[in-house]
């Protein structure tokens, strides 16, 4: 794999950090949130910072910006340097000054970062009316330009459009345009493209990289991904509980990472390349899908309206201690095909069998005894468990709406627990006395806890750093071989989908396009939008957790060159 | 749009229709002869014949509701038992002066309690949101008619600036308007400052804390215009709402007020109608609360989608 390899030595440096320190607001004797960070950033050089949740990135980021929340955070020692101005203290009124002329921020959700009730052209001008004395055609002129050069098309139209009305990645592109329109030297990227699918974050990324070859801006990326960390960057910094642990130039970091933090943190990186197949046992199919179809709206009284087709003629089967992914974009349909599976939604034609029974046309309480069968572990820890009851509670409820005696259902759970590697007290504790990882296994406690012959993961890693990613996808593996349980996964992150799945489902609008064993699909992918998939994967050449090169990578062989 | 407006008025009819039965029976129901209550202890049997006559109760009750709801459609809602003059016209005379201070009291509200709302949210939990949330609990607790009293001691007695009571409609002449309806208007406004200071707060902390707030902060934007034109547009739908419902409780609940300050607006008039049994005239006006109310919530709903485009109908 190619990587940056460029020597910034001679380029004038923008940015100089030295032994920063941020603390609580008025608790300087508290442990810091960061200490003693230094970093410098030089003209047209990528800058990552890399880390897990709570390690410090952003807020690096902020002070940078002179936007921490003052009742919260505060800078307590150390100097933020911008070519000779000294941030940490400037007056409210030299930041703002400062900000968008200089330096410059984009942030990771573009859908609530734009103001949702104004023109996002109205949201670029804005930068020109604040911080220049342009008319306002001149302006308008200005902000056309930049949109044409983040390649937004028809301009004139999209300038007076709301962000509702726009795409994530036209969304982005408006933040990138107003963060470069007065040309800053330097540019803050905080986890610009992990609320993107892959395809379109690859378009971002290219235009991030265009937009700095062309103005010479530097720029600190903050980024969880080390496969975008691959894909960009010059230098990184790895951050941990506050502190730089290590800082080296990209190769450098990759092949011969020096500290112990950073080889797990690489290592816990999921391999692009499938692992092995597992042998295939004979077992009896627990779930079969026979071209279920899903169809949003299309009622109307007075008019008949067209509808959405979510799901179209989708046929797979699960066989018991087999995972199935489905993997694709947002709006591919995965999540409902999941949905209806589970009768959170009610499909609108075709067959869903779970252990032996259809279940797609089932009233709710003809559904009522078959629920057990079919339990669903959902993307977000925080808010898939009822924060007011205790953890004992929630694992208990099930087993006793279905006739388990509350003794009993107690003496599971404290099971449970030590299966999915949780204290036994926990049990008495409420889910946000946990971390993401460990409400996350509570989550499959609960689900496990009805003895299912069905598990359903909908994106049930996406929400979770790395490392802890790795851990819970292999608890997943334990409880699957432990029970025999079949388990469907829904993702949209291949790596994933490489590690886990025995079988593959690619969808794309709602349609399947491609689907068979995850070893075949994912290293020699038939359907063009699979290779585009793969292909905008990035890192997709480096073999992370090894160190090197991926060897037999998934080529993209006869792709549209 | 458009449709979306004729839509709402459609649906307006159901709940007048509603109304209007209610209002019917409310004559026709009460225990007794309706007859006798409107004629008196002392009226002779003749005279109870003339009045049944007179408003048809000796017909059918369903044809008694259509002949009197023709009569409505056509603006007759009968004459007032105790003054024998034409009811619409009587609350045609008094809506003018309970809408009139109706509107300066809405604008002063908002005028004053949108900025201090928008000021404590922004200096959250330091002495000014202190301060404007103290007011705001006085507001709500303090009662309307001693709040009256003190502004009239103060403003009409010792300072002598205004007239202690009375009313001067705007043809009167703008000074003379405003020096009476200031200090009923301001006894009213207490409460709805309170109440739309608070629902700003709160709406404007909650919005503070969006993504789109940092943006704007990290394009260098003046704190000013990162409140009024980022922040407090989205804030505007739970606000709005309340000055709404604020608008038409005003209308329908300025008696006392107007007893404070002998205003001869509606207020007074329902609570006279009331006191002497004067039917007609209480039927009338509550056709007329419901139908503000209903012509109130149609203006806020078509107002959201003014302050937010991502509402449309």
């Amino acid at each position: 794999m190619e990587f940056k390899s460029k020597d910034f030595t001679d380029k004038q440096r923008v940015l100089k950090i030295r032994r920063l320190k941020v603390g609580l607001t008025g608790r300087p004797a508290a442990q810091p949130v960061l200490n003693e960070i230094d970093l410098d950033i030089r003209a047209g050089e990528t800058h990552c910072l890399v880390g897990e949740s709570g390690s410090g990135k952003s807020v690096t980021s902020l002070a940078t910006m002179g936007l921490l929340p003052k009742d919260a955070l505060e800078v307590q020692g150390g100097l933020i340097d911008l070519e000779g101005f000294e941030i940490t203290n400037a007056t409210p009124n030299q930041m703002r000054e400062l900000r968008a002329r200089r330096i410059a921020m984009i942030f990771q959700e573009p859908m609530t970062a734009l103001n949702p009730v104004l023109r996002v052209g109205e949201q670029i001008e804005e930068v020109l009316n604040m911080h220049t004395d342009l008319s306002q055609s001149e302006a308008k002129k200005r902000t056309l330009d930049i949109m044409e050069q983040v390649h937004l098309p028809d301009v004139e139209r999209v300038y007076s459009a709301f962000p509702h009305q726009l795409s994530g990645g036209q969304r982005q592109r408006i933040m990138i345009a107003m963060a470069l329109v007065l040309d800053p030297d330097l540019l803050i990227a905080d986890e610009p493209t992990t609320a993107l699918d892959v395809t379109t974050q690859l378009q971002i990324l290219k235009l991030i990289a265009e937009m700095q070859e062309r103005h010479g801006t530097a720029v600190l990326f903050i980024t969880h991904d080390m496969g975008v960390v691959a894909e960009i960057a010059d230098t990184v910094s790895v951050m941990q509980k506050g502190r730089i642990v290590e800082r080296a130039p990209i190769r450098e970091l990759l092949t011969n990472p020096q500290e112990d933090y950073t080889r797990k943190l690489l290592e816990a990186v999921p391999n692009l390349a499938p692992r092995p197949p597992r042998s295939e046992a004979a077992a009896e199919d627990v779930l079969t899908v026979d071209r279920l179809d899903k169809t949003y709206g299309g009622g109307g009284w007075f008019r008949k309206s067209e509808g959405v087709h979510a799901a179209q003629d989708v046929t797979f089967t699960i066989a018991a201690g087999r995972t199935l992914g489905i993997v694709g974009e947002s709006g591919s349909g995965k999540s409902t095909v999941a949905r209806c599976i589970m009768r959170l939604i009610d499909p609108t034609g075709g067959e869903v069998r779970v252990a032996g029974t259809e279940i797609s046309q089932l009233s709710r309480r003809q559904l009522q005894p078959h629920r057990k069968h079919l339990q669903i572990v959902f993307q977000d820890p925080y808010r898939s468990l009822n924060p007011r009851w205790t953890v004992a509670r929630s694992l208990c409820e099930g087993p006793i709406n279905f006739g388990t005696s509350k003794d009993e259902a107690m003496t599971r759970a404290a099971e449970l627990m030590e299966l999915v590697d949780l204290p036994r007290d926990a049990l008495d504790r409420y889910p946000h006395q946990f971390s993401g990882g460990q409400r996350q296994r509570i989550a499959i406690a609960r689900a496990v806890a009805m003895q299912p012959d069905l598990l359903v993961a909908d994106e049930a890693v996406s929400a979770l750093d790395v490392s802890v990613q790795a851990q819970v996808l292999e608890l997943l593996e334990d409880v699957q071989k432990r029970f025999g349980i079949a388990m469907l996964f829904i993702t949209h992150d291949l790596r994933v989908a490489a590690q886990i799945c025995d079988e593959v489902v690619v969808m794309q609008k709602g349609q399947v396009v491609e689907q068979g064993p995850a070893g075949a699909v994912l290293s020699d992918p038939r359907h063009p939008y699979t290779r585009s998939l793969i292909e905008a994967a990035p890192g997709r050449h480096w073999d992370f957790a090894n160190f090197r090169a991926l060897s037999g990578a998934p080529t993209a062989q006869g792709a549209t060159a | 749009m458009f449709g979306y407006i004729l839509k709402r008025l459609l649906a307006t009819i159901p709940v007048l229709l509603i109304v209007a039965i209610f209002v019917f029976l409310l004559l026709r129901l009460t225990p007794g002869d309706p007859a006798a209550i409107l004629a008196g202890d002392a009226a002779t049997p003749a005279q109870l014949e003339r009045i049944r006559d007179r408003l048809g109760l000796n017909d059918p009750l369903y044809i008694q509701f259509f002949t009197w709801f023709g009569q409505m459609l056509k603006g007759d809602l009968g004459t007032s038992l105790i003054s024998n003059t034409d009811v619409v016209s009587m609350v045609a005379d008094r809506l003018g002066p309970t809408i009139n201070i109706a509107v300066m009291t809405i604008v002063i509200s908002v005028l004053l309690a949108v900025p201090m709302g928008v000021i404590a949210a922004w200096r959250h939990r330091t002495w000014v949101d202190f301060l404007v949330m103290s007011f705001s609990v006085l507001g709500f607790s303090v009662p309307v008619f001693v709040i009256g009293y003190i502004l009239i001691q103060i403003f009409a007695i010792e300072l002598r600036w205004v007239p202690v009571q009375g009313y001067a409609s705007p043809s009167d002449g703008v000074g003379a308007f405003f020096s009476r309806a200031i200090l009923p208007s301001l006894t009213l406004a207490t409460i709805y400052v309170a109440l739309i200071a608070r629902m700003t707060r709160a709406s404007m902390l909650e919005v503070l804390g969006e993504d789109y707030v940092r943006t704007a902060r990290a394009k260098g934007v003046r704190e000013n215009v990162v409140l009024f034109r980022h922040a407090l547009r989205n804030a505007a739908v739970p606000i709005l709402t309340i000055i709404g419902t604020g608008f038409a409780l005003l209308i329908s609940g300025v008696v006392v007020t107007e007893s404070v300050f002998n205003i001869p607006g509606i207020g007074r008039l329902t609570v006279d109608a009331i006191l002497a049994r004067d039917y007609p005239v209480i039927q009338a006006m509550i056709l007329l609360t419901a139908g503000i109310y209903v012509l109130v919530n149609l203006l806020v709903d078509i107002s959201y989608s003014f302050f937010d485009p991502r509402i449309r109908y």
